[in-house]
């Protein structure tokens, strides 16, 4: 069985509905890219995933429902989400948003703050500066640092190298996939950065007006001109 | 040293407001009524018997269950709403507690024994009273406990971030809605401090605490409304003027020294709208 297995997923805002039933599965250890343009819906997967937004449908995390669950307890069970635009706590220090992150551990706080900085050693440079004082690409790493304190059995990264410079966001995937092959962490992203996000998965979606358009094994969509340039546009 | 020590209960219920304020977002404007009403419960356990230390102590955790409840049962509804509907809903509680309290113990006057001695001491050839001196050094107690509290431990660094960001928040596993009961708690318990060190110097009645409310929204405003700090600043210089535009200023006197307050109010919300303290808010367009 799968880590997290979806199944109908449905979501709307009030009237407007945003997702039109999705089937998708990540299995441990598995990197799964959804992928596709701006508005359509992307974010609201991750956000109705943590409780967010109303869902329906069927999704479990290794087998507990987590459809209408409160976006704390999502957390509490090792989901970690850096959510679009970061969230990070500007007036507080780049060390007190780290140690927010594993709020819901006790043990090896300590060594987890070190082993974040030895990932992001710009972050440990920083680390009594207040979180707002830091370049985009700074607080994004902030933002994933933070998410790996709650040692996530599931990280979500929404559109991770959103408003940050292209060379930036390069080394954040960089660093992004030792981490996880260090770790076997399994990764649901969403980003509309398909080049980058194709080379960092194993398994791509695209997400057209609420629906799967295709899905596959991102080596063979990254391969395929035809649908690069149909549903990619690069 | 007078006017410092009633400026540090103006700082106190100050802190409370400051307090709902990071945490909501809103301006509490029960917070002297639940102080009133929490000041009575000291007094009735006072008066059937209970040893005056124990009935203040039992208050200040009754007052902290209590202030987690009315979260709980009652401003949890109105949250994210909109702030005019959170107004009414604590300007409704003022009411509801005030003929409570009335309906409770009655509208007479009732004098409330004090916590320290009537003694005085001379310090470097000032007379200062037990009393001033004793209330000075609760209230620097409890300010340097809330220093602690949310700069050195987890739930109080919790409690700030739940105020900052309660979206992020949650995802990092932190109940947002029970730290916002935690702080109403808290503001609950440090206004009935300010309650039951307030009553010795007026008579407890129902009324008790509507102007100390008044020179603590001053205080509150002069400092900034988003900073403890600046609370208890504000709250020692409104103690301060007050104190001395009633003594030396003729015309002002007893009758008048609550326009001090409000001519504070006045000039900071002209010149600073934020406080001395407090951060300016800014958004971008």
């Amino acid at each position: 069985m799968s880590l997290l297995e979806v199944e109908g997923l449905r979501a709307a805002y009030g009237p407007v509905r945003v997702l039109e039933g999705l089937d998708f599965s990540v299995d441990e250890g598995q990197k799964v890219a959804v992928l596709g343009p701006n508005g359509a819906g992307k974010t609201t997967i991750l956000r109705a995933l943590c409780g967010m937004v109303d869902a329906r449908g069927r999704a479990e995390f290794d087998g507990v429902s987590l459809v209408g669950k409160r976006t704390a307890e999502i957390a509490r069970r090792g989901v970690g989400h850096v959510p679009e635009g970061r969230g990070t706590f500007g007036s507080l220090s780049v060390e007190e948003n780290l140690r927010l992150g594993a709020y819901v551990r006790r043990e090896d706080v300590r060594e987890d703050l070190e082993r974040a900085y030895g990932w992001f050693p710009r972050l440990g440079e920083r680390r009594r500066q207040a979180a707002g004082s830091l370049s985009g690409g700074e607080q994004q790493m902030l933002a994933v640092g933070r998410a790996l304190m709650l040692r996530p059995r599931l990280l979500m990264l929404d559109e991770p190298s959103l408003g940050i410079a292209p060379i930036v966001a390069k080394e954040l995937y960089r660093v992004l996939g030792e981490i996880c092959d260090e770790h076997g962490m399994t990764v649901l992203l969403v980003e509309q950065n398909a080049g980058l996000a194709l080379d960092f998965v194993d398994h791509a979606h695209v997400l057209e007006s609420g629906r799967f358009a295709l899905s596959g094994e991102a080596d063979r969509i990254k391969g395929d001109d035809e649908v690069r340039r149909s549903y990619l546009g690069y | 040293m007078d006017g410092i020590a009633t400026g540090s209960i103006y700082a106190a219920v100050a802190l409370a407001l400051v307090l709902i304020f990071r945490s909501t977002g809103i301006v509490n404007f029960a917070q002297g009524e639940m102080a009133m009403f929490s000041t009575f419960v000291a007094w009735a356990l006072y008066e059937a018997g209970v040893p005056l230390g124990l009935a203040v102590l039992s208050t200040l955790v009754l007052s902290f269950v209590a202030g987690m409840a009315i979260e709980r049962a009652l401003i949890r509804h109105f949250e994210g709403g909109e702030p005019l509907t959170l107004v009414i809903v604590t300007l409704g509680m003022f009411i509801l507690l005030n003929g409570l309290a009335g309906w409770i113990w009655g509208f007479e006057n009732r004098g409330f024994p004090s916590l320290f001695s009537d003694d005085a001491v001379t310090v470097g050839g000032v007379r200062l009273s037990v009393e001033s001196l004793g209330i000075v050094a609760v209230l620097l107690a409890v300010v340097g406990l809330l220093f602690l509290l949310f700069q050195r431990t987890k739930i109080g660094l919790a409690m700030r971030a739940a105020a900052l960001n309660p979206e992020s928040s949650a995802l990092l596993g932190v109940r947002v809605g029970t730290m916002l009961m935690l702080g109403w708690g808290l503001a609950a318990a440090l206004g009935a401090l300010a309650g039951v060190l307030v009553a010795p110097r007026l008579f407890l009645d129902v009324n008790l605490m509507g102007s100390v409310l008044i020179y603590a929204f001053a205080a509150a405003a002069l400092g900034g409304f988003d900073s403890a700090l600046g609370a208890v600043v504000g709250g020692w210089v409104i103690g301060v003027s007050e104190n001395l535009a009633g003594t030396y200023v003729d015309f002002i006197g007893a009758d008048l020294k609550i326009l001090v307050p409000l001519g504070i109010i006045f000039v900071v919300l002209l010149v600073r709208p934020a406080g001395l303290f407090g951060t300016r808010e800014v958004a971008r367009a």
